[in-house]
């Protein structure tokens, strides 16, 4: 009962990673229809500011945090100018085929930039361990689920509740009936990103502290499973794209619990192939009618 | 000091097994056109008071630093060995050097090859470090009849040809990579006198399903138990259920085959849920970066085999340690402390034949026995590979306090 517990707490640590990547992964795919896969990378920038934003100009960790939420959403900003705008109006394929050149360039640009070694993140945060009857929580552990959480909501009030929101809910519904309603598209689409990356760039600075470990190519795998968490909570929905990521994180945790370490990065794609086939919605997805 | 010197040692040193394995290919293909036109068999014998060694070495190009500290070993040992020459055959013999660039290259390394047994007439030839570079020069030395020690070749296809067959002139000094996991688990039993271990093994990499295969069945041949094997991949960050898992199967200690970035945070991981067992693992976590990534405190009780540690009592190597600083001023690395006793191996070999020739060294070097060297006591097997003795270096708060020799 007691390893059943810590695994549980293991595996809600990882899921909230993956969920803060998978809810900037969803609110951009539900608003431009693009699969960013520069996502990760952008998550990788976020840890890179955070170190050296801790080590060079001694940041705390709120400080450190916001700071890097809000030169991702610059970054995002910047590569939707770039690199996704011109092609809006380009077939789907092309602006994916894009995303990834984005992505490569991201890594193999700060691969070359700061080298492709592996950086300890600095620890701005003591790590303290609670023992709870047996099952260890790390007041790190803790501090991700809560930021995480407080992202979540933060992020379903924009959503739901404010101008932006409402703009960016008619943008994704219909681009040119919203832009005829006097909806600045590229401005909308514009905070779309800022608020995706900057996501992403919490969360990068939140793995940085917890693993200590920061690389160019950190962002492939998490953003692949994020990706996989969206999918599997359903696009366009945000509390799905967060139950997406823990269930995901559950999940790997589960299969390395039961013995099967080797396999653990097959059964998050094998659930991915399994939902494409069998609930293509995703678990909180919108039915969607394709009219001709 | 020391320790980052020696750390980034190794770390070299794995990364020239991935150069080793990416030129592979090239090497193969390479060789053929440099073959050189004259050959004679017979192999090379020395017709004055000299011991003709080749050094055939990467000093410039991708890893010339390998090459550059290979070639300090060497030529300290030459030196060393001149000062009184050594007798074979009753007369007195000194060592001459024939130093060559190979340039990093495949193509120059197997063309240096040909003309030093043709033109320079050696004996036999020391280098190169790298595993390609290394293979690519045995078909020209075959060809003459020359034998060739490779000080770092730890690929284990270097010593055998495409057919399985062992290539008759390739020697080396070092040991092959999965032979450590035998000694580790030698260590582990025996050492440590731990009963009961679990394994958790990169196996993304060769290096670690090697390891984990040998670690396990030197370690159920000697009475111990693998309560459980687990695998990470390499890019992994997260151990913790794993880690949750093994902790709870209570294992006395953790054998953890792989390389410093992985096995860093699982130290980490693995300290702060309380699982403080002793941990031993190979030579790829032997860096300074371990220590960062897991945490000074956490890496304690870590201990890893290697081929070389200045921190050894041995002998050989106290007295290696203080004339390689008295001529150089720095520390030795395991690259030069290798190519050091490949110099001393081939004159150990014509010694015990009494006749300065490359047969006679070939076959002084294929039935090589309890060579005293400063990586440990080497004796060849049919192989080519050296049964030797290995080092563990055990570290407490991230530095290296003390090193032990498996034998």
């Amino acid at each position: 009962m007691q390893t059943f517990f810590q695994q549980l707490i293991n595996g809600l640590s990882l899921g909230s990673i993956y969920a803060l990547l998978a809810l900037g992964y969803m609110i951009v795919y539900g608003i431009s229809k693009l699969l960013n896969f520069a996502h990760g990378d952008v998550y990788m920038l976020g840890a890179y500011w955070g170190y050296y934003t801790i080590n060079y100009l001694h940041f705390g960790f709120i400080t450190a945090l916001i700071t890097a939420m809000i030169v991702c959403g610059l970054a995002g900003v910047i590569i939707e100018a770039v690199a996704y705008r011109p092609l809006r109006n380009a077939p789907r394929v092309a602006a994916l085929i894009t995303a990834i050149g984005v992505s490569f360039f991201l890594e193999n640009g700060m691969s070359y930039l700061v080298t492709s070694d592996t950086r300890n993140f600095p620890q701005v945060i003591k790590q303290k361990t609670f023992d709870l009857g047996g099952v260890m929580i790390s007041n790190i552990q803790l501090i991700i689920l809560v930021t995480t959480l407080i992202l979540t909501l933060g992020l379903m009030y924009i959503i739901n509740y404010t101008k932006t929101g409402r703009a960016m809910r008619s943008v994704s519904t219909d681009y040119d009936a919203a832009s005829l309603m006097g909806i600045n598209i590229n401005h909308t689409v514009s905070i779309t990103f800022a608020l995706g990356s900057a996501l992403a760039g919490a969360a990068g600075v939140l793995i940085g502290l917890y693993y200590n470990s920061i690389d160019p190519l950190m962002g492939m795998t998490p953003g692949i499973k994020a990706f996989v968490a969206a999918v599997l909570g359903g696009i366009g929905s945000i509390p799905g794209a967060a139950v997406g990521g823990f269930l995901i994180g559950l999940l790997e945790t589960a299969v390395q619990a039961m013995g099967f370490s080797a396999f653990r990065d097959a059964a998050v794609y094998i659930v991915l192939i399994v939902i494409l086939l069998v609930l293509p919605g995703g678990l909180f997805g919108k039915k969607q009618v394709e009219k001709v | 000091m020391h320790l980052i010197e020696m750390g980034k040692t190794v770390m070299n040193f794995k990364k020239a097994f991935g150069v080793a394995a990416a030129t592979m290919m090239s090497a193969a293909a390479l060789t053929g056109c440099a073959i050189a036109k004259t050959s004679s068999t017979a192999g090379n014998k020395s017709s004055d008071n000299t011991i003709r060694i080749g050094v055939n070495l990467e000093l410039s190009g991708s890893v010339a630093s390998y090459g550059q500290q290979e070639k300090k070993g060497v030529v300290l040992a030459a030196q060393e060995i001149n000062k009184k020459g050594v007798k074979i055959g009753g007369k007195t013999y000194k060592v001459k050097l024939f130093i060559s660039d190979n340039k990093s290259s495949t193509s120059t390394a197997a063309s240096v090859a040909a003309q030093m047994a043709n033109s320079d007439k050696i004996v036999a030839q020391v280098g190169p470090a790298a595993t390609a570079y290394a293979t690519a020069s045995i078909a020209n030395l075959t060809k003459a009849g020359v034998p060739m020690v490779g000080p770092s070749a730890t690929a284990s296809e270097f010593t055998q040809t495409k057919s399985g067959q062992t290539q008759k002139y390739a020697f080396r000094a070092c040991f092959i990579d999965p032979f450590q996991g035998k000694k580790a688990a030698d260590f582990m039993y025996n050492t440590l006198k731990k009963k009961s271990v679990a394994i958790l093994a990169d196996n993304s990499t060769d290096y670690g399903t090697g390891l984990t295969k040998s670690f396990t069945k030197e370690f159920k041949k000697l009475g111990g138990k693998v309560v459980t094997t687990q695998y990470f991949q390499s890019g992994d960050k997260d151990f913790n259920s794993t880690l949750t898992t093994i902790k709870g199967k209570k294992p006395d200690a953790l054998y953890l085959p792989g390389y410093y970035t992985e096995i860093g945070l699982i130290l980490k991981q693995a300290r702060e849920m309380g699982l403080n067992v002793p941990v031993v693992g190979a030579d790829g976590m032997g860096s300074p970066k371990l220590a960062q990534i897991a945490g000074k405190k956490n890496a304690t009780n870590v201990y890893y085999t290697t081929h070389f540690s200045i921190k050894s009592k041995e002998p050989e190597v106290v007295k290696f340690l203080k004339t390689y600083k008295a001529k150089y001023g720095e520390e030795p690395t395991t690259f030069s402390s290798l190519a050091y006793d490949s110099v001393y191996m081939i004159v150990d070999a014509a010694k015990k034949e009494g006749e300065v020739s490359s047969s006679a060294i070939q076959k002084g070097l294929a039935s090589l026995k309890n060579f005293k060297g400063v990586t440990g006591k080497i004796t060849m097997d049919s192989k080519h590979n050296p049964q030797k003795s290995v080092v563990v270096e055990q570290m407490t708060n991230g530095k290296i306090n003390k090193a032990y020799t498996v034998k």
